[in-house]
């Protein structure tokens, strides 16, 4: 646990807003009913500074990423994209009485998602303005903005990855070992109750969480640039596999779309969890580093 | 007591957070308009072009297709017909008198007629075509290679780049024109068209004659083209960033991705 260094354990005072004794834990012991609190440093360096790379990153790209769709808001599978077939389509369409409705078609089925996609705010567009960068539409600045910040990612990637495998961050902390996967099933059902896991178990990642980090990390990561770059005519020509193992360009496209939101789905959940297993503690620990765990008493454990 | 604190905590981060994204998006918006961040985010581009055309073979072929992978309709985007008195005279003789001249930094300027060009060696290719805009329609191609053309002319050792002028113009009479480096003129697929899918170029599609450059996006594929003149640098002509979608729009020069 290399990087769950333990700092020896200490006291922390006004924990969410508790009071926490002085409590000094060297030996015997202790008969207080109070938790007892140990501080971990959980997130070393390199760690936390990706990390909080990672979030005007990732923001920037998606929210480019969509101002960049709205120039043609439909998606198809193969190499080519032919017009009357798209997978799925956002479009702005006039109704017999004159009025703009935003229609959504997903495999043939329609939906009415005016004012938000399609039409909204009495313009025409696939996604609306407060989710594009920029927010008015223009196709050549968003590419600006996502082909600078897509390196930005990249370059940020390559160094967590390097050292998350050098550190061996990767192997201690990330690779689920058999006894988590094994205990799969019990935490599906803890966290749809929203039960997480404490004092000596808040110290490492539980196996949802590990992966769900793992799952970004070596599959939707790649595939996000991957999928990016086979929609390049000029990558296309130096690794022509990439068209190949993604059926095509338009596929590749389709392809980046769904790990955009699939990395949209991950924020959510990710940030939800953060908020629901101790907000502070948890966005102090990838500020700081230290994070502060809470044990039940020995002996209390089994009482619940 | 701690419900509040938690329901009062929740209410500030909600508008916190709120409006923190406000000011963020509002902040991106006055970034793209500043003349400095674009600059820093142009970049890229450079940082891009370096790194692609490092790693891409200089002959190395955009993959061509079969003639079932055809798009059943190919659209035709930006100008659509040149739409001046000049191309309509140049239409009504079918284009008998339409030439393409080729001078610059060269040895032999030199200006072929379109029967000229369909006089030398040509290439058919079915490829891709990917527009800016994200989709892409197949097509097949035949043209003159462009490299005849330079190996006839002989470029000066201080050409860098080619310029392609166009007859067409955009409402406000600002004409069309692209550039390409002198490198990519050398490329095996790098031809003047004449033919789309077996027939003569029609207008939507840049009758008489278009290039076609299939490592690189739809607008750098120059239509309705009259002149090619090798240059050194062209910043010095018209807007200065090579291309009309270049100085109007700001797309990057570079357009392989």
């Amino acid at each position: 646990m290399a990087s769950l260094v333990h700092e020896g354990t200490g006291t922390d005072q006004g924990l969410e807003g508790e009071q926490v004794p002085e409590l000094v834990t060297m030996s015997k012991p202790l008969p207080l009913k109070e938790p007892l609190v140990e501080r971990v440093y959980r997130h070393r360096l390199p760690v936390r500074i990706s990390h909080w790379l990672n979030v005007p990153f990732l923001i920037i790209l998606i929210m480019s990423g969509l101002q960049i769709f709205n120039a043609h808001p439909a998606l198809y599978w193969g190499d080519r994209s032919d017009r009357d077939q798209p997978l799925v389509s956002i479009r702005p369409v006039q109704t017999e009485s004159g009025e703009m409705r935003g229609i959504t078609t997903i495999f043939g089925h329609k939906f009415d998602t005016t004012g938000v996609l399609g039409y909204s705010d009495g313009k025409r567009r696939a996604f609306p303005a407060w989710a594009t960068i920029p927010s008015a539409k223009v196709l050549a600045m968003g590419r600006q903005w996502h082909l600078f910040f897509a390196w930005a990612l990249v370059i940020n990637g390559l160094f967590f990855l390097t050292y998350a495998f050098i550190s061996r961050h990767v192997a201690r902390d990330l690779a689920p070992t058999g006894m988590d996967l094994r205990g799969i099933g019990k935490a599906i059902k803890d966290h749809l109750v929203l039960r997480h896991p404490k004092g000596e178990e808040a110290k490492r990642y539980n196996v949802l969480q590990k992966l769900a980090y793992v799952v970004i990390l070596f599959v939707v990561a790649p595939l996000i640039v991957l999928t990016g770059l086979a929609m390049s005519p000029t990558i296309d020509t130096a690794f022509p596999w990439l068209l190949t193992i993604f059926g095509g360009r338009q596929a590749a496209r389709t392809i980046h779309f769904i790990a955009c939101f699939t990395f949209v789905g991950f924020i959510v959940v990710h940030v939800v969890e953060v908020i629901l297993t101790g907000f502070f503690n948890n966005i102090r620990s990838m500020v700081t580093g230290w994070f502060t765990v809470k044990h039940e008493h020995e002996g209390a454990n089994h009482e619940a | 007591m701690k419900h509040e604190r938690a329901m009062e905590r929740r209410q500030f981060l909600k508008g916190t957070l709120g409006a923190a994204s406000l000011v963020a998006l509002a902040g991106c918006d006055n970034l793209s308009q500043s003349s400095w961040f674009p600059s820093i985010l142009s970049k890229a581009e450079k940082l891009t072009e370096g790194v692609q055309r490092a790693i891409t073979p200089a002959n190395a072929l955009a993959r061509e297709y079969g003639d079932a992978d055809i798009s059943p309709v190919f659209p035709a985007n930006g100008n659509t017909d040149p739409g001046t008195e000049e191309y309509a005279e140049h239409l009504a003789q079918k284009f008998a008198q339409w030439t393409v001249m080729v001078g610059g930094l060269v040895q032999t300027p030199t200006s072929w007629t379109l029967a000229a060009l369909k006089e030398l060696p040509s290439r058919t290719q079915i490829t891709r075509h990917d527009c800016v805009e994200g989709w892409s329609a197949i097509g097949k191609w035949t043209g003159v290679p462009l490299a005849d053309l330079m190996h006839q002319v002989q470029p000066l050792p201080n050409a860098r780049y080619a310029v392609f002028y166009c007859a067409d113009v955009d409402e406000d009479g600002v004409p069309y024109y692209e550039s390409m480096a002198l490198a990519d003129c050398y490329h095996p697929q790098t031809i003047l068209a004449y033919e789309l899918n077996d027939a003569p170029l029609d207008i939507p599609h840049g009758a008489p004659i278009r290039l076609r450059f299939e490592r690189q996006l739809g607008y750098k594929q120059a239509k309705y083209v009259t002149m090619i003149e090798l240059v050194e640098t062209f910043s010095g002509i018209r807007g200065g960033k090579g291309g009309y979608w270049e100085d109007d729009q700001g797309y990057e020069w570079y357009a392989g991705i």
